[in-house]
């Protein structure tokens, strides 16, 4: 499974956001998934399982698959939680989720 | 054994050769697997390529607008874009930048460990730039290379320690929390947005949020990086193409190809090379920010982490777009002051006043509601506009090309060093940045002390309320 985050120039809080998407997936006790960054005009549908972009791009792009908003890219439970509920959508398995 | 030196010498005044050392370095030391560190490794070396090769696309793609802009005005025109400048000056002197950008991380840590400014900048980009800069004031001020590195990387430092720290204040508003703090070289003027909201506030007839408006949602192309620089630039090249007139462009510059066909084709091509710059800048941070972010969160205790601005964007939208527009007028603004007064003319970078605009937008929201984000956002676009003219002087045979830096930080750390090279020479510099360190000592030491007082003071309180 492959996660992709989207911010509009590719290189500053989509980075930060798949650290955090990083984070969150070794506390989770996830493996297996694949996670990287790219700026809004490089990214096709089917470029990525999930597309994680921040509230302010939801709109431009929306057309890209399964896109997870976050409605605040520092709060570390709502990526969490949206996270698993990603990862439950696609059949990965979450070991660490009692936990979280 | 001359001919070893002199080889070992070629190899490592390649600066994709010390990008990827550095890059080796990280890796290796958050102990990843050996073949993590080979690919990690290569894909930087590779990347920082992949950015030089972006930073030719751009600087062809503005040689005929420099041409085009003097034929017409008679003055020189300058395009604020970090993405082309930064390109440019990498091909020039990267190794030396790379260096100072890495060594700069380590005083930023250093300075975060120990004073009050808990702040780690974890924007890479941004403060890779900033290396860029401090390196060619630096090399301008005619400093031999190790003191270059030496100053640069504390100058360096300071910088990205500071910059998060001014904008603090109003970020706190924004976020709710002190956790999180802004980092990005627009910091400055951000902050200064930020001020005047808070200064034209009103209690009478408080400004409402920008959020409360119903603003247009088609706007959302704006996001997009590449069309945003290809379609500014197309409108840009046009209108100086209108002024250079066909017979000047056709006979001397596009080899007789009609001239609105020509420039909008190298617009394009300077988006291309921007896209392709961003790129490269992406792979060649790629495995630095995590070790420097891992290293960071070992060794700085309750260290802020200081991001980039879209992490402001997603807290009010709708200020984004309202700071955009706001900063971009003022942009126009300061451009016509220029054309007026006859100097270089500063053309509004349409990047700049989005990133740093719309920052401004939330942050002079968050202080002022709708007032707040429209008055601080234009005097951040004026801002943006006046520093890089007065930085062009101290950038020496950089700054007379046809791109600059464009963010507020840019002007204020670059006319600081700049200015004091050309008032006191090296001596000047060194002075200059010593007070700057004891000053953040001196401030730690006062603010620390505060906030000691403030918790011993809550202490009190809550034992007063225990035994009541």
């Amino acid at each position: 499974m492959k996660i992709l985050t989207v911010c509009s120039t590719g290189l500053g809080s989509s980075f930060m956001t798949q650290l955090n998407i990083d984070k969150a997936l070794k506390e989770l006790g996830v493996t297996g998934v694949e996670t990287d960054h790219r700026d809004l005009g490089s990214v096709s549908p089917g470029d990525a399982d999930v597309i994680f972009v921040g509230r302010d791009i939801a709109d431009a792009a929306k057309d890209l698959g399964d896109v997870v908003v976050l409605d605040s890219l520092i709060d570390m439970k709502e990526i969490k939680e949206k996270l698993i509920e990603a990862l439950k959508r696609h059949g990965v398995a979450v070991p660490g989720e009692e936990q979280a | 054994m001359n001919g070893v030196l002199k080889v070992l010498l070629d190899i490592f005044r390649q600066p994709s050769v010390i990008v990827a050392l550095i890059s080796l370095i990280g890796l290796a030391l958050q102990r990843k697997p050996a073949t993590d560190i080979m690919k990690g490794t290569i894909r930087t070396f590779v990347g920082f390529l992949v950015l030089a090769a972006g930073a030719g696309v751009v600087t062809n793609a503005l040689d005929p607008f420099g041409d085009m802009f003097q034929h017409a005005f008679h003055v020189q025109g300058v395009v604020p874009n970090n993405e082309a400048i930064v390109g440019t000056v990498l091909v020039k002197y990267g190794s030396v930048a790379a260096l100072i950008f890495f060594f700069g991380m380590i005083v930023n840590v250093i300075l975060s460990a120990t004073s009050y400014f808990k702040y780690v900048y974890l924007s890479g980009h941004v403060a890779f730039y900033m290396a860029t800069m401090i390196t060619v004031i630096f090399v301008a001020a005619g400093f031999q290379t190790w003191q270059t590195l030496l100053l640069g990387s504390i100058a360096q430092g300071l910088v990205v320690t500071l910059s998060p720290a001014v904008v603090q204040p109003f970020m706190k508003k924004v976020t709710g929390t002190d956790d999180v703090a802004l980092g990005h070289t627009g910091g400055s003027g951000i902050a200064l947005g930020g001020l005047v909201a808070t200064l034209t506030r009103s209690k009478k007839h408080p400004s409402k949020s920008t959020e409360d408006i119903n603003f247009p949602k088609n706007l959302g192309f704006l996001r997009d990086t590449t069309v945003i620089v290809a379609l500014s630039m197309a409108v840009i090249y046009v209108i100086v193409a209108l002024f250079a007139g066909p017979a000047y462009i056709e006979s001397k510059l596009s080899n007789g190809q009609n001239f609105i066909v020509y420039v909008i084709i190298e617009a394009a091509t300077f988006s291309a090379g921007v896209y392709i710059i961003l790129a490269g800048v992406r792979v060649v941070l790629g495995e630095i920010v995590p070790a420097f972010k891992g290293i960071s969160e070992h060794l700085v205790k309750n260290a802020k982490p200081a991001l980039d601005v879209p992490v402001t964007f997603t807290f009010a939208p709708n200020a984004v777009l309202i700071g955009f527009l706001s900063s971009f007028v003022g942009g126009i603004v300061g451009m016509t002051v220029m054309a007026v007064a006859h100097t270089t003319v500063i053309i509004p970078g349409v990047v700049a006043h989005f990133m740093t605009g719309g920052a401004t937008g939330v942050i002079g929201n968050g202080a002022g509601g709708r007032r707040g984000a429209v008055l601080g956002s234009f005097v951040n676009g004026l801002v943006i506009t006046f520093l890089p003219l007065l930085l062009l002087p101290v950038l020496g045979s950089v700054g007379k090309g046809a791109a600059t830096y464009s963010d507020a930080d840019f002007g204020v750390a670059g006319i600081f060093l700049g200015y004091l090279n050309k008032a006191g020479g090296q001596i000047a510099i060194i002075a200059g940045l010593v007070i700057v360190l004891i000053l953040v000592y001196v401030a730690s030491y006062f603010l620390n002390r505060r906030k000691n007082t403030i918790a011993d003071a809550a202490d009190v309180a809550e034992k007063t309320q225990a035994t009541a």
